[in-house]
């Protein structure tokens, strides 16, 4: 008997409590973000697809075409293809293209990378009708950043 | 025509209250769908909806609109006729407990000797409309929601009956107007505490709302019985669930906060209406409340509390009651 | 796979298919529960809807490009999978982790386990009907999201652990920022214990639902906080030390009886104890590289088998490596803890009402992607 009585009021006092913290939150300042209206800053260490870095030196990109990258890369989604050229030492990149579709972003590549040529974007909305649209040209896009 | 001269101001009345109670049970959606899903929000810390007009002050007109503009699908092994009536069945009888509930001394449709025999007789109603849907929906969680609904509603019917009894014993009426106008000096909320904790308990676990949600518990029984429903007729159910609040607010504003009474506004004929909305909306935020707060119940614990707790405790409070009835 | 007809003694039972696209499953896990009024009397899990076959991947690219393969099987672990994959190729070819790098992998892994823990607490509450806290912990998770973002650069499938160390290496901002976020949830922890740990109906759901013994665990191979909810301290990270664990102070969360309530507190207090290590290991943090010196380019293992084990959120996770000396596993096998934990179900929950059927599998914490690895 006196067990049933003071489950009754435990029980009580704890949906109280319960209570308490809600209607504190009701009064509390909100803590989401309306997205598309507001964003927050995404730090610059977020890994995005890559990109090709921009070479201060000769306005370019800095990658010999050596095709560390696209050996080391786990889900064979970079492709690179480069020629020689009269009077360039070494090759020249002609083709280097991302499948973001396959992409884990594992960060193999940038790290294989001999020359440091290769960076993460810090691109996070990506999202897209079709497959082609997730086909990244990379080296259309450092050469469009001039 | 004589005939005719004498009832016709009846019909008008009749005409007017039909179209007061829809304006209610529609205008109390809109506004408890808002307030709902806003202060759900701003429990959660998040702002709830904010896109269609300021702080999405038109959002529920607009989610009315898309329902309305759903197909209605009826599942290919459901029983149609049954399938069809029971929305309408869940929704068409909450205009009747609006025509005798005291908004204010003179807003109210008509005054009835058993006004509170009707409203309970009607809101039984629902149960069977959950019943219905959910049998002829042909789908396994529906038929458990429905279940568990009937058990859920019959059984906390009685204590809901028995704690309203105490006040009717202490005022010798039916009348909800006769009840509300008793409570001039002191709300029976003083006089009987332990009948308003017992009501609200029931009324929660009446209208279906968490934490005794057990008919629609969406992470067991997906939707629960309106799993099925889609559109206007998954609406009509909504519909019909915001008016049941508004309806069993309604009763514990006459019963035990003293109806309209309250201080008069200056200018104002009808101030008592203000207060009685105010009252009943505060009840309806602490429904709002708790539903935010508690998990969820489980279905054999729910019924223990109603037939270990509440059925004794308010039958305890009867007797006494009528004891001092007889005393004093 | 196909609903058979019940035969004669169950023909009066009711079949309820539970899942795949049910609230309470958390992902595509089918179960098939045979009713007796809302009795669950027997339960059969039907896996393979998100089969991936990791397991058959590994044995098609060099050992080290299955990393981020790891993060993608149990995606709340992600870094605590990383570690046991990073430490299995270790073993393997002799290279050792830098200090340094080895505190880091500590703190990161106790912060993605509290991070998966805080994520079952709010989805178990989601199960059990309570709206509102998975609002709070995913706003506590959120932090620890921000945290690891601004150094492994990923919110949820990491891959930040090399093998021979970690990729990038934590700054005083981390520092600054873990401790703030310690501080936090440690405020929060009483907040916590109002609003749900202490509530009456939430007690009476969890205390006395799903009893497990050890001896039952043993039989399933039942680990995690599930495990340590029957009173037996099986963990890794002492039961095995690896990495740094072994210098750190901290306890193992127990409790006896067994019940949904027993893992509810135990992973409760886990992230209390993980808080602590992570303290230690903030205050003792090593200078030095958090490479190491030689990692060759292409990384042969040397032919044998190997194993390694760690303790993730949801119990112990192993990975076991058959090479036959190229740089491509010949056999990985992965031991996932969720897939053990879900084998004990049918035992478990037989004879349960259906709404203890749900609170029982949400405290197994399972995730579906790590059962159909």
């Amino acid at each position: 008997m006196k067990s049933y009585f003071s489950e009754l009021f435990t029980g009580g006092w704890s949906l109280i409590l319960g209570l308490k913290v809600t209607i504190k939150s009701l009064f509390s300042p909100i803590v989401t973000v309306q997205y598309p209206r507001e964003k927050l800053e995404i730090t610059p260490n977020y890994r995005g697809h890559i990109d090709l870095v921009k070479d201060p030196e000769n306005g370019s990109h800095k990658c010999i075409t050596c095709g560390s990258c696209m050996r080391e890369c786990p889900s064979d989604c970079i492709v690179i293809e480069g020629e020689k050229r009269e009077g360039v030492k070494g090759k020249v990149l002609t083709v280097f293209t991302l499948d973001f579709t396959k992409c884990s972003l594992c960060g193999a590549c940038v790290e294989a990378c001999p020359t440091d040529a290769l960076d993460y974007s810090n691109e996070y909305e990506l999202a897209g009708e079709a497959r082609s649209d997730f086909y990244f040209d990379i080296l259309k896009r450092v050469e469009e950043r001039k | 025509m004589e005939i005719l001269n004498s009832i016709l101001p009846e019909l008008i009345r009749i005409v007017i209250c039909a179209v007061c109670g829809a304006v209610i049970v529609f205008g109390n959606a809109l506004v408890m769908g808002y307030a709902e899903r806003k202060l759900a929000g701003h429990f959660m810390l998040r702002p709830g909806p904010m896109e269609v007009g300021f702080h999405g002050i038109i959002q529920l007109v607009v989610d009315g609109l898309k329902l309305m503009g759903k197909q209605l699908v009826v599942p290919a092994k459901a029983d149609k006729p049954l399938f069809m009536l029971a929305p309408i069945l869940a929704f068409a009888p909450v205009f009747i407990p609006l025509l005798v509930i005291p908004f204010s001394d003179k807003l109210q449709g008509f005054d009835l000797d058993v006004g509170l025999l009707l409203i309970l007789a009607v809101a039984s109603i629902n149960v069977l409309a959950i019943l219905i849907g959910g049998w002829g929906s042909n789908n396994k969680y529906s038929l458990f929601g429905a279940f568990r609904s009937v058990a859920q509603n019959v059984a906390y019917e009685i204590p809901m009956l028995i704690s309203l009894l105490a006040i009717v014993f202490m005022t010798n009426t039916f009348s909800l107007r006769e009840i509300a106008a008793a409570q001039s000096p002191v709300w029976f909320v003083i006089l009987q505490p332990l009948a308003f904790l017992i009501y609200i308990v029931a009324m929660v676990a009446e209208t279906n709302r968490a934490p005794f949600d057990l008919p629609e518990a969406e992470s067991e029984l997906t939707a629960g019985f309106h799993t099925e429903y889609s559109g206007m007729s998954f609406s009509l159910f909504v519909l019909g669930e915001y008016a049941n609040m508004f309806i069993v607010c309604s009763i514990a504003t006459v019963f035990f906060l003293g109806g309209d009474s309250g201080i008069p506004l200056p200018y104002f004929e009808y101030s008592g209406a203000i207060w009685f909305l105010a009252k009943v909306y505060a009840l309806m935020f602490f429904l709002v409340w708790i539903r935010w707060t508690y998990p969820r119940t489980r279905f054999d614990q729910l019924m223990n509390f109603c037939w270990k707790y509440l059925i004794p405790f308010s039958l305890v409070n009867l007797l006494i009651t009528v004891v001092m009835v007889k005393l004093i | 796979m196909n609903v058979d007809v019940l035969e004669d003694e169950r023909h009066h039972r009711f079949v309820l298919n539970m899942g795949p696209q049910h609230p309470s499953t958390h992902g595509v896990l089918r179960v098939l529960l045979e009713l007796e009024g809302e009795y669950a009397m027997s339960l059969q899990p039907v896996l393979g809807y998100g089969h991936r076959c990791h397991e058959k991947i590994a044995e098609y690219k060099p050992a080290k490009s299955f990393m981020p393969n790891t993060a993608r099987m149990d995606y709340l672990g992600a870094l605590i999978y990383n570690h046991g994959y990073a430490q299995l190729l270790e073993k393997a070819t002799g290279i050792e982790a830098p200090q340094r790098a080895e505190y880091i992998r500590v703190i990161t892994s106790e912060l993605n386990r509290i991070q998966s823990h805080l994520l079952w607490y709010g989805a178990y509450l989601l199960d059990l009907g309570a709206f509102t806290p998975i609002m709070y912990s995913f706003d506590d998770r959120e932090h620890i999201l921000d945290i690891l973002e601004d150094v492994t650069g990923s919110r949820l499938t990491y891959c930040y652990y090399r093998v021979g160390g970690v990729c990038r290496d934590i700054d005083d901002k981390f520092i600054a920022g873990t401790r703030q976020f310690i501080d936090r949830l440690r405020s929060r922890f009483p907040m916590y214990e109002d609003l749900v740990n202490g509530n009456v109906i939430l007690q009476n759901r969890l205390n006395g639902i799903g009893d497990l013994t050890p001896q039952t665990c043993a039989r399933y191979g039942v680990t995690g906080p599930l495990l340590r909810g029957t009173g037996v301290a099986y963990d890794m990270r002492r039961a095995e030390p690896y990495s740094v664990y072994p210098e750190f102070d901290f306890e193992i969360p127990t409790e006896t009886k067994g019940d949904c309530m027993a893992s509810f507190l135990v992973r409760f207090r886990e992230m209390e104890q993980s808080l602590r290590i992570i303290e230690q290991a903030l205050d003792r943090l090593p200078e030095g590289p958090i490479m190491a010196a030689k990692v060759p380019k292409k990384l042969k293992i040397p032919a044998g088998d190997y194993n390694s084990s760690v303790e993730a959120p949801r119990g112990e996770l192993s990975y076991y490596l058959v090479a036959d000396g190229s740089d491509t596993p010949y056999r990985l096998k992965v031991r996932t803890p969720s897939y053990s934990n879900l084998s004990v179900v049918s035992e478990q929950c037989a004879g349960m009402l259906l709404s203890d059927v749900v609170s029982a599998m949400g405290s197994l914490d399972l995730v579906i992607p790590e059962i159909d690895r």
